[in-house]
């Protein structure tokens, strides 16, 4: 009997067995490969747009703008936007991993159709998937923390845990992109993500106050996970820690569960009906 | 009678209204080489499919390893080493790199992979392009690149689905070549084809499939014998008049098939029934005697060519 | 045989042939053109023109925009680098697909059309999108009232040869990539992007330290964004900026089609 059967044997009468195989690390582990041979690219660019964001309004907005009001006191405008573009960044990875990358592996490349020809299941897939993309919105966020503390804008200790922040709002992006996209068949399809997502970052307060909208367009924007994310790492940011953030939280949390369990769902009716 | 690995009986496979496998029943034997032919579309990918653990079977029965794949799916896919129709390598890593994530894939520890990744080299004659991305290599290597994959996991049964298609004849040979050594060593594999020289040179037995039904079963040399003559000949009067030749034809041969561009008339002596058509001045344009073939066995059995 | 094909009359407009290939090919992706030509304004404007704009109109009024509201500062700026974006798909995407994935230049090639002819028809295809884009952003700055019909049509033909010089130099450049892999990736995040902030599209180039003003200078956004406001609401610039900006397109737009002519002639030949 070969190793491969023994192993697959030993998990054959645990719950969940057809769809979890214990090894979600054996996909982390092949996108460490591919980092090292020819992804690095992509992945070492991504960060820059939210740091090149930080300059350009930072630096040159802020000679326009001067303060802004926030509760109830007023900060350096480059101060303001700095934690809402740290969750952008951490969006950054993760949507693009989970997005076009997940669109490519199931459609040209087929790779998913040949992992799940062994015996992981689709909760391996996914679950594998969607934590890489999680270390790509941390190490986003730790790049972009390294860059901000020296030029004097993150305000306290205390604003370190806009990083595990980041990783959650990462971690909530990458499960519901990746669903979302196992459900698209054609580039047109995808080209809407990108289209949906500029109007995301761009109406989530990342930039400016919401509250210069009438009533009904700050609702919506209420409704946008982007406004959370950018919300939760600013309250952190400052420490205004409130019962807002909480909620913040688990809007995150119902993003991973309902993502982690849509993209399990899809994968396994793809390849294994 | 050798052990049983895979047992099929009235296996069905629905997608709505169309019925891709239709109610078939196959046995499989250790250390045989069990081919599946028919044209595109016959419901061979399906049947493949099934086998595979990764697509659910309507009704029917279905064992792999004496373990049903709805209820055991993890398990009898580590038995198995699956090359699909469509190279799905890994285009982001390297040649070597392929192969060991796929160990992995598997749970296997890294040790005993890197060990086994040089004898798959070897096996695949791809030392030398150990460490370069797979999108630069020929077709003919990215199949053997696969089929190495597959065997990573020393697998009880090697499942190829139309193992050379869109390949050049060389790399085809060579290709062959590797499927004989395995078969040598006692590897049991279950191929799919619509190539009847692939069944033929491949396939200890064979089921012919057609429209998800399977027509007929044997080894080669037996369909050959049971459902063909001996030999064809093979006439062509040119695409306008050979409609019009078919009935005088039809006087001297009492099995004939029609096709677009020729005529197929089968005997037990092609020399003899030549003469008598130029004997009786119906001068073909070209014309050849052949041994019959298992594209005999098919037309005979669906009245249609297996490419078509 | 012969079907009856023309040569001369191939030879002569097989750039039309090339561009109406494109165009249908580009119709594929009408939904998703309209909504970004439509959409992308609209954003934009609520977003910054209005977000954006109430912060700067509240703390340094119309000081620092050279005495307009800050929409009406961002609005050409943000009709150039629309316009330039659409070139940007429209001039990279095919080429590549063109060479590399599909390779469908070579199979035009293998017809009495040339390299030069499929560069032109690709660029011609490609400014039918930036004059669709152009016109719909203009109507959404129209209907906001940012600007007004009669003091701002000649934006339009401004803005169009802007995005044009920039689609050909674009061309050109991608028809010199050989490894595609991370190419857009990289042109994408490393040029277009800070071109994208740091083009006095946001804020004066001059509110920016010295040190990072020159990414605007060889920006072609830049000087279409000057070129623009100088045309939608009067924004002054002297005689001889007004030339520089103009050459420097015309240079881009020159340049580009003599490198893209040559690569597509040798790449379709070798």
């Amino acid at each position: 009997m070969s190793n491969a059967v023994a192993i697959a044997d030993a998990r054959a009468n645990r719950t969940g067995h057809q769809i979890y195989a214990g090894r979600a690390r054996a996909i982390i582990e092949r996108s460490l490969i591919a980092l090292r041979s020819s992804t690095w690219v992509p992945v070492a660019t991504g960060f820059v747009e939210p740091v090149l964001y930080l300059l350009a309004f930072g630096y040159g907005m802020g000679e326009l703008i001067g303060n802004v009001t926030l509760g109830d006191r007023a900060v350096d405008y480059t101060v303001f936007i700095a934690p809402g573009l740290l969750a952008a960044s951490a969006m950054n990875g993760a949507i693009y991993d989970s997005t076009w990358n997940v669109f490519f592996k199931l459609n040209e490349s087929k790779l998913y159709q040949g992992m799940l020809a062994t015996p992981l299941g689709p909760l391996d897939v996914a679950l594998g998937e969607i934590v890489w993309a999680l270390f790509r919105g941390l190490s986003y966020s730790i790049a972009f923390m390294l860059i901000t503390a020296p030029l004097g804008l993150v305000p306290s200790w205390g604003a370190l845990l806009a990083i595990p922040a980041a990783v959650l709002i990462a971690f909530g992006f990458a499960s519901f992109g990746m669903a979302i996209t196992s459900y698209f068949k054609t580039y047109q399809q995808m080209g809407l993500i990108n289209i949906a997502l500029l109007p995301m970052f761009l109406f989530s307060g990342s930039l400016y106050p919401i509250s210069v909208y009438p009533d009904w367009l700050e609702l919506t924007i209420k409704l946008l996970p982007t406004w959370h994310g950018i919300e939760l790492t600013r309250d952190i940011w400052f420490g205004i820690i409130d019962f807002s953030s909480l909620s913040h939280l688990s809007y995150f949390l119902v993003m991973i569960v309902l993502g982690l369990f849509f993209t399990t769902r899809r994968l396994r009716d793809l390849f294994m009906r | 009678m050798s052990e049983t690995l895979i047992s099929a009986r009235g296996l069905t496979k629905r997608y709505g209204d169309f019925t891709a496998v239709d109610a078939i029943d196959f046995d499989v034997a250790k250390g045989e080489s069990f081919g599946l032919l028919g044209p595109n579309g016959a419901g061979k990918s399906t049947t493949m499919r099934i086998i595979a653990a990764t697509s659910q079977r309507t009704s029917g029965t279905i064992t792999i390893l004496g373990r049903d794949p709805e209820e055991h799916g993890p398990q009898i896919r580590a038995h198995l080493g699956v090359v699909p129709q469509q190279d799905n390598l890994d285009t982001e890593l390297t040649v070597s790199e392929n192969l060991f994530i796929y160990g992995r894939y598997f749970g296997l520890g890294k040790k005993f992979i890197r060990n086994k990744i040089y004898e798959l080299l070897e096996f695949a004659q791809l030392e030398e392009k150990r460490d370069v991305k797979v999108d630069t290599l020929s077709g003919g290597m990215k199949r053997r690149l696969t089929i190495a994959r597959a065997l990573v996991s020393e697998p009880d049964i090697l499942m190829l689905d139309e193992p050379t298609t869109g390949l050049d004849p060389q790399a085809r040979h060579i290709l062959w070549d590797r499927l004989f050594r395995l078969k040598e060593i006692g590897v049991t594999l279950v191929i799919t084809t619509h190539f009847m020289d692939e069944a033929e040179q491949l396939c200890d037995r064979l089921v012919v499939m057609d429209k998800g039904k399977i027509m007929a079963e044997g080894s080669p040399l037996e369909l050959i014998k049971t459902h063909s003559t001996k030999e064809v000949l093979e006439v062509r009067f040119g695409s306008d008049r050979n409609k019009e030749i078919a009935p005088s034809l039809r006087a001297i041969c009492s099995r004939m098939e029609e096709l677009p561009d020729r005529i197929l008339m089968y005997v037990e002596d092609g020399e003899a029934l030549l003469e008598e058509i130029l004997n009786r001045k119906l001068h073909p344009t070209t014309s050849l005697v052949r041994r019959s073939s298992l594209e005999d066995v098919f037309l005979r059995l669906t009245g249609r060519t297996l490419i078509e | 045989m012969n079907a009856g094909i023309d040569v001369a009359r191939v030879r002569s407009i097989g750039a039309l042939y090339v561009a109406e290939s494109r165009i249908s090919a580009m119709l594929k992706w009408k939904g998703i053109i309209a909504i970004v030509a439509i959409g992308n304004p609209l954003f934009y404007l609520i977003a910054i023109g209005i977000g954006v704009g109430v912060l700067v109109d509240e703390n340094s009024g119309t000081s620092g925009t050279g005495g307009v509201e800050y929409i009406t500062f961002i609005a050409p700026a943000l009709l150039a680098s629309a316009a330039i974006t659409a070139a940007l798909d429209e001039a990279m995407f095919p080429v590549i697909e063109g060479f590399k994935w599909r390779k469908l230049f070579y199979a035009m090639n293998a017809t009495p059309i040339t390299g030069p002819q499929i560069a032109l028809g690709v660029f011609i295809a490609a400014l039918m999108r930036v004059v669709f884009t152009v016109i719909c952003y203009w109507a959404v700055l129209i209907a906001f009232g940012v600007i007004s019909v009669a003091q701002s049509w000649d934006v339009i033909p401004v803005t169009i040869f802007a995005a044009g010089a920039f689609a050909a130099i674009i061309m050109a450049i991608t028809a010199k990539v050989k490894n595609d892999d991370y190419f857009m990736t990289i042109l994408g995040r490393l040029i277009v992007m800070p071109m994208f902030l740091f083009s006095g599209t946001f804020f004066p180039l001059n509110t920016m330290p010295t040190f990072l003003q020159p990414i605007g200078w060889i920006s072609p956004l830049w000087h279409a964004t000057e070129l623009g406001r100088h045309f939608s609401y009067g924004y002054s610039l002297s005689a001889m900026m007004l030339a520089i900006h103009f050459a420097f397109l015309l240079a881009l737009l020159i340049g580009g089609f003599a490198l893209a002519n040559r690569t597509f002639t040798t790449r379709l030949t070798r």
